[in-house]
This record gives structure tokens, sequence and C-alpha cells, in this order.
């Protein structure tokens, strides 16, 4: 291979990378909320996002018609999803998830953790197969122009090279950036987002301040359902959904959220980004079937180098 | 007494239990059913290759996949590419089996918790994908006519169905000999506080490595079996989440930990799964794997623990617990400790030193504690007392310096290794393993130091009478006053006849009258053999109490030497004691 062939070629894979990166890193803001701030373990959250694929395609295909909105069709129905996932996540969240989170885990073995796996793994086989029941195996999307159109952005070496930006990719990944952008206001600047925080440090002192520990847990586990299935939503116009697709992206999503450090919401962002970033640029160097391999392998491999980042109580008084 | 290793009881059930299936072979006519019965003890062989490892050691993994798959295509491709024969191949998935889960224990037992449960997820997801590159999506059992026993191919499937009992009987005997021997006492304490359990003499690593050896031998083996009963595999029927799923939920459901556990779930689970799936699976795909999702919610939102311990719970409801054993009566304590006499260096402190970032707890450090003495270790919070502990018996490394203990350099040392060393430890906040009673509690001391079980168990015994403890033996832990935890964490540090013990703030949170109590144990220790460095606040109780004092401040030493002397020192009343002590205790 020669060396223009090979630059055209890893600048196609750095500009997917950047894309699918972007949506990656939502999906990491979104289980940010849940694990990051919460602590709360959800196994489910892929499981979530499959929602929100499927529900963005049924809105898309059956309620607008893709004539009245044009290409706008598939993110008006990502933008729908979001209502439907934070109710569904915030029933979730009292009717399951509350049992083995916030005060109530406070005496439980390993702060709850081990019965919120357990749960959530529950939670995530049941919508999996759930979906296989009602919607079948095959693979859906929701096919616009824009799926397979890309804007041409000629490499300056010569006058044949270029790379293609797809335009789906392209407006998910900007309206993932803004959306992250609003969560990260929220988080930051808003009074509830100070309430939050101040459950997640401490549960127990936040209440004694007068915040309810629970009511925060179910916002920010809705919020986190929501922001899932909104990406799902993005994703969908590029990726097909299928019931089990929830499995890949949910270690996606733990791996940005665990690189990014635990509890940061932008370092959940970037996390996500350097996820997108090694599967496409993983392509360069690997078989296709094994892009995911490698996204699975850089989660083991982050896991085990940088541990002081990841149960960093080395410190604790024994 | 400890238990037999497989008590007569136990063998007499798993016999009858494999008996009583193996019958029901007979009275099942339809081949179906038949395949059903024989997938019950595979699965089963699952779930307690599961429960060996994460159920006892309660590292969670949801990657039993990973063995099972692999056991799956050694056999199959064995006897595809090279002829093997699944008698030979069901063994080499074994071991297999156990070197995927040494090769794979090595690096992630650095991770604790929900990152170790999410790392173990990544492993069998990881080998679906390379299983599909490679070209295996779909790979068969060849058919053979010549020698069909040779290559575990029988036309009656009830042979099956032995095949996987006797799978079964053996995994369950394994499961009930780690559970009954120093093997499961060492995975239970691992599980309820791993550093308590690796400073009082567990070698955590090497028991972590031995159970996810022998969970992936049997998950191999289980495997391999399956391979052979279903005639194909694919990376996502042996890889796939819910192979992953099945293995965590079956124990679960039936309550992990147990040796009964994965047994009573597979076999409420697994005949409703195939038969949901043989009746409605046409039409309803995934509807086994909604089941299971319904099941492990219903469990972990009704019965935590699982089936077992509801069922066990009911029955000794109606039971009236039997009152406990009597217990032999404590020695006498002698009313008063004998004069101390003070030997040469047992443990040399030089120079050490330890930074966490840019904070330095420790700076430049040195002393030494003699034979025989009592060293008390004081200094306002803060001033790196407990960080040097933890440097000397190995669960923090020092940045520099160095520890010699008789001799030999500590550095480098697990805890666990320098517990056996003879060095014993007790922690500020008591460190026990709450589901365990008092006596188990102090057996897992009491494995350092002794080879056979019956010996560790009697000198448990004896640790508890040393400290006043032995009427309370049978007590479970978390229930314990914090007095009596006191000194079942003293007693657990003794039973691993230490040396040297390092007893960190012993009396906080303690009455005056029970200060008395653990000041009298304290005192006795020097006549009996062990030498005691201890961490206290408590002044009046410790001037009387140590031969000699060493005082930190913000991580330096500030002074050394006998009480009256130090106590005297301005530097140490202006640091720690205060003005008021000053006046209190001045020389007339």
């Amino acid at each position: 291979m020669n060396l223009e062939a090979l630059v055209e070629q890893g600048a196609q894979a750095l500009a997917a990378g950047l894309m699918v990166g972007c949506v990656y890193g939502l999906l990491c803001v979104g289980l940010a909320f849940i694990f990051g701030i919460m602590r709360v373990i959800n196994f489910a959250q892929g499981d979530f996002m499959m929602v929100g694929m499927y529900l963005a395609v049924f809105i898309a295909s059956r309620l607008l018609g893709a004539t009245l909105f044009g290409d706008a069709a598939p993110f008006i129905a990502a933008a729908l999803t979001v209502p439907l996932l934070f109710a569904a996540g915030a029933a979730l969240h009292r009717l399951l998830i509350a049992r083995t989170t916030g005060l109530r885990a406070v005496g439980l073995s390993a702060d709850g953790h081990q019965a919120q796996l357990v749960l959530t793994l529950g939670i995530a086989l049941i919508l999996q197969n759930g979906a296989l029941i009602l919607l079948g195996s095959t693979p859906t999307t929701i096919l616009t122009p824009l799926s397979s159109s890309a804007w041409e952005i000629p490499l300056l070496y010569d006058d044949f090279s270029a790379v293609f930006i797809n335009q789906a990719r392209a407006i998910s990944g900007v309206l993932a950036i803004v959306v992250a952008l609003g969560l990260f206001a929220l988080v930051s600047r808003t009074r509830l987002g100070k309430s939050l925080r101040a459950a997640a440090d401490n549960p127990e002192a936040a209440t004694y301040m007068g915040i309810d520990v629970d009511r925060c847990h179910r916002i920010a586990f809705a919020i986190g359902s929501a922001v899932a299935g909104l990406a799902g939503g993005f994703i969908v116009s590029y990726y097909p959904a299928q019931p089990f697709v929830g499995v890949d992206f949910v270690i996606i999503m733990y791996a940005g959220v665990v690189l990014g450090g635990m509890g940061s919401i932008t370092g959940a962002f970037w996390g996500g980004m350097v996820i997108g970033l090694v599967q496409q640029l993983s392509t360069l160097v690997l078989p296709l079937q094994l892009q995911n391999a490698a996204i699975f392998a850089a989660f083991v491999l982050i896991l085990l180098l940088r541990p002081q980042g990841l149960f960093g109580r080395n410190v604790e008084r024994a | 007494m400890p238990r037999a290793l497989l008590p007569a009881r136990t063998l007499a059930l798993i016999a009858g239990f494999c008996l009583g299936w193996f019958a029901l072979g007979f009275v099942v006519q339809n081949s179906y059913y038949q395949l059903l019965l024989t997938l019950v003890p595979i699965w089963a062989v699952l779930g307690v290759s599961w429960n060996v490892f994460s159920g006892y050691s309660g590292l969670n993994s949801f990657g039993h996949a990973a063995f099972f798959g692999l056991g799956a295509y050694t056999v199959t491709l064995g006897q595809v590419m090279f002829g093997l024969t699944p008698w030979a191949g069901i063994p080499l998935a074994a071991v297999l089996g156990a070197v995927a889960g040494v090769a794979i224990g090595l690096p992630t037992f650095r991770l604790r918790g929900i990152y170790f449960a999410l790392a173990m997820l990544a492993y069998p997801l990881m080998m679906t994908y390379v299983f599909d590159w490679l070209g295996l999506q779909e790979v068969s059992v060849p058919l053979r006519r010549e020698g069909a026993a040779w290559f575990m191919q029988f036309s009656d499937t009830r042979v099956y169905l032995g095949i996987a009992l006797g799978l079964l009987a053996v995994a369950l005997l394994a499961s009930a000999a780690v559970e009954n021997s120093r093997f499961g006492l060492a995975l239970l304490a691992i599980k309820q506080n791993e550093l308590a359990a690796e400073a009082a003499g567990v070698d955590t690593r090497r028991w972590k490595l031995r159970a996810i050896a022998l969970s992936g031998a049997i998950a191999g083996a289980a495997g391999g079996l399956y391979a052979i009963v279903l005639l194909v595999v694919t990376p996502s029927s042996v890889f796939g989440m819910v192979v992953s799923a099945e293995a965590v939920i079956l124990p679960m459901f039936g309550g992990a930990g147990t040796l009964w556990g994965p047994v009573i779930g597979a076999v409420i689970l697994v005949p409703l799964a195939e038969t949901l799936r043989a009746e409605f699976g046409q039409f309803l795909p995934g509807i086994h794997g909604v089941l299971y999702g319904v099941a492990i919610i219903a469990v972990i939102l009704l019965a935590p623990e699982g089936i077992y311990w509801k069922l066990a719970d009911l029955i000794a409801r109606r039971r009236p617990a039997t009152a406990a054993a009597g217990l032999p009566e404590a020695p006498a304590i002698p009313p008063a400790a004998p004069p101390r006499v003070i030997g040469g260096a047992l443990l040399e402190v030089s120079g050490l030193e330890k930074r966490f970032g840019g904070v330095v707890a420790v700076h430049d450090v040195s002393f030494t504690v003699r034979q025989g003495e009592i060293l008390g270790i004081i200094g306002p919070n803060g001033a790196g007392k407990t960080t040097l502990f933890n440097m000397l018996n190995g669960i923090v490394p020092p940045s520099a310096g160095d520890l010699r203990f008789r001799g030999g350099s500590l550095l480098g040392l697990r805890p666990s290794a320098i517990c056996r060393l003879g060095i014993g430890r007790t922690f500020q906040v008591a460190r026990a393993f709450a589901r365990m009673t008092i006596l188990e509690n102090v057996v897992v001391g009491a494995q350092a130091a002794h080879a056979t079980d019956a010996a560790a168990w009697a000198a448990a015994r004896r640790a508890l009478g040393l400290v006043g403890l032995a009427d309370a033996a049978d007590h479970i832990a978390g229930d314990l006053t914090t007095r009596d935890l006191r000194l079942m964490e003293l007693a657990r540090a003794l039973a691993g006849a230490p040396v040297l013990v390092l007893l960190d703030e012993p009396l906080a949170g303690l009455g005056a009258a029970e200060t008395e109590e653990l000041i009298a144990v304290v005192r006795r220790l020097p006549a009996a053999g062990v030498t005691v460095v201890i961490i206290e606040h408590t002044m009046p109780a410790m001037v009387g109490l140590v031969d000699r004092f060493v005082v930190l401040d913000q991580g330096r030493l500030l002074a050394e030497g006998a009480p009256a002397e130090v106590t005297r020192r301005p530097e140490v009343i202006e640091a720690y004691l205060g003005r008021k002590w000053a006046v209190a205790h001045a020389p007339d």
C-alpha cells in the first residue's frame, strides 16, 4: 500500500472516529449520571439505548412520515424518545432500582452493588428477549437520504483523494456535542445539579441537609435513561438496531466512563470519544470483525493499567 | 472441631440426588424430555463452577461463558481436527479451563468489586468476536458409525444423562471439599473482608487463583459435555451473554455460596425455561431469556439470599434452635503479669518514608522494637501512626527506608506473608468477618500458623480463652459489642502464633471498665512470648502499660524513650499532650 492511500485511509478512519466518538461520548455522559455520579450499576444501560433506537425508528416511520419533516425526521424522532425514556427510567427506578440504591443501600453488602448488578442484569435480559419476541431479530434502521449521502472533503496533495463524511453521522455527532454541553451546564450550574452531586458524594449527609436523596437518584437515573435513548435515536440513523445491540454498547459506555474518571461528566464525554477513535482506528490494522474485540481489549487494559483512578481508596485508613 | 472434608450426610445426599435423577430417565420415555433431564445437571455443573469461585469468594464473575465456551470448542475441535475422543477431550477441556482461569485471574484480580465484574464480562464477548473471525461460526460434532462409544455417541440418551450426573457428582464433591476445608474458610474471609483476611495471614491472591482455576476447570468440563450432547457449537451459544447469565442466575436463585444452591436453581429454572422454549419458542423466540430475567429480579427483591436460605429460615422457624453445645472453660487467667524481660532488637525500622502524591505521611522514621516489650506509639491525629502500621505489615509499600524483622527484610512482602513470619495486626476500625462465628473468625487467623485444620481449631480455642471470649465462640461476629469485637480481633491476631502484634487503637470506643479488661489482656502478652506495639490515645492507660513510647508528629519522629521521660519533654507536651496535661502531671 502506498503512502497516499494510507494517509487517505487514516484520515477517513480519524473522521469516522471523531463522529462516532461524539455519540459514544453522549452515551457515556448518560451512563455517567447513573454510574459515575450516583454509583449505581446499570447493566441494562445498553438496552435502554436499544429501546431508544427502536422507538426512534417507530416514531420516524409511523408517526412522522419521512416526507413531512424531510431529512430532519430521524432527529426529531430521537428527540421525541426523550420524554418517553425519562418517564420509563423514573418508573423503573421507583419500582425496582430504588430498593437497592441510595440510603437503603448503606447497610447492604458492597453498598448494594451486587444486588444492582443482578437486578439490572435481569432487566437487561427481559428487554433484550422481550424485543426479540416483539420485534424479531431482523436488524432495522431509519433509511433517509442522509444515511447514504456524504460530504466530500478533498485532501490537498492530489486531485482525487478525499475524505467522505457521512451526513447522518456528522449531524448526529454535532447534536451529541450540543446535548452533552447542556447536560454539563445542568450539573455544574443549576441547583438540581448541586443536589445531585451532594446526594452522590454522601447520601447520608445530603439527607441531613434537606436533600431528598431518593428523588435525586430517581432524576439521575431518568436523565441517564433518556440520554441513552436519545443517543440510540442518533445511532439508528446510521447503525441498525437489533435486540442484542445493547451488549456491545454497554461495554463501550463503561469503558468510556471509567477512562474519563468516575463522577466526571466532561471526562465521560472524552472517554467515549477515545473509545470511538480506538474503534475506528483499529480498522486500519485489524479485520473489521475484530473491531469490537479491540474495544473490549482496550476496556480491560484501561481497567488494569489505571487502577488508581478506579478503586482509588488505596489510602483508606485501615 | 473442624468439619469433616466430605461428611457422610453430604455424600449420601449427592449419591441420592444423582441416582434419583437418573431414575427419572427411566420414567420419561420421550427423547426430548430425556435431553431436558440431561441439560439440568450440565447447567447445574456450570452453576457449581460459578459458585465455587464467586459464591464463596464474593468476586462476581459475569464471564463464566469464557470457560464454558473454551471447553465446548476444545472438545468439538479436538474431535473434528485431531479425532480426539471426548473421553480425553472433556478432561483436556477441564485442564484448559483451569489454565484460562489462571490466565484471566492473574491480571484481573487487581480489580475489585464492580470493576472485576465488568472486566470479566468483557472476556467472553471478546472471544465471541475472535471465534467468529476465525471462521468457527458453526462447528458440528461429526457423526461416527465406527466406535461410537469411543466418541461418546450413544443411541440411548440415558447414557448422556449418566455421564452428566457423574460430572455433577464430581463437581459437587469438589465444592463440598472446598466448603469444608480451609480453602472455603479463606474464600469466605475474602468475601467478608479482604484486607482483614490478608492481615490475618490468608494469601488472598493465591486462594483466589486456586478458586478460579478450579472453577474454570469445572466450567470447561461442563462446556465440553454440552457440545457432545447438543452436537453443534456456535460462538453465541457457548460464549454468549445468556450462558454467563445462567452461570450467575442458577446459583443466585438457589442460594449463592451454598453447596446445593446451583442444583436447586438448575432443577427449577432449566426445565421451566426449556419447556417454555419448546412450547412457545416458535412464536416467542426469547421467552426463556425473559423468564430468567423475571426469576432473577424476583429473587433479588423477595429472597436476596436465594431459595435455599429462604427454606432454611422457614424450617428453622418451625423448629426451635438447638442450644449451643457446651464449651470448654477458658483457661485460668494468671492474676498479674510477671515482670518483663526485654531482649534484643526484634523489628528495626530505619529511615521509613511514605508519600501519597505530594503529601509526606511518614518522613524518615527510625526506631527499634525490642523482644518482649510493649511499645506505645502516640501522636496527634494525622501524625502518620496508622500509615506506619500499614507499612509495617505490608498493606502499604514504603516509598523509602528499610524494615528488618529478626534480621530479614520485610520489604515487598504481602501482608499475609508478613503475618506468617510472625507479625499480627488489629485495625483501628475492627474488621470482622461479619457473618462467621467468633470461632471461625479466629480459625482464619490460626490457619496461617497451623498446617492441619484440627490444630488450627484447637489454637483458635486457646486464643479465645486467652482473651476471655471462650463462652461466646459460637456467636456471629456481626452481632458483637465493640468490646467483644476488639477482643475477637486480638484473638484472631494471637491465633496466628505471632511474635509481634500491632494493635491500632484497641481501646477506641470502650468504656472505663472495658478499657481495664483489655489493658489486662495486653499486659499479659509479653509473658506469653508476644511483643506488642500499640497505638492509642488514652494516655493514663498507656503510661501504666508501655515500656517505651515513640512519639510521632506530622509524620516525623518527635521523641522516643521511657514514659516518665517522654511525657516531660516540652516538644511532646506542645505537639500532643497539651499544657493542661503538663500541669496536672507536673512533678512536685
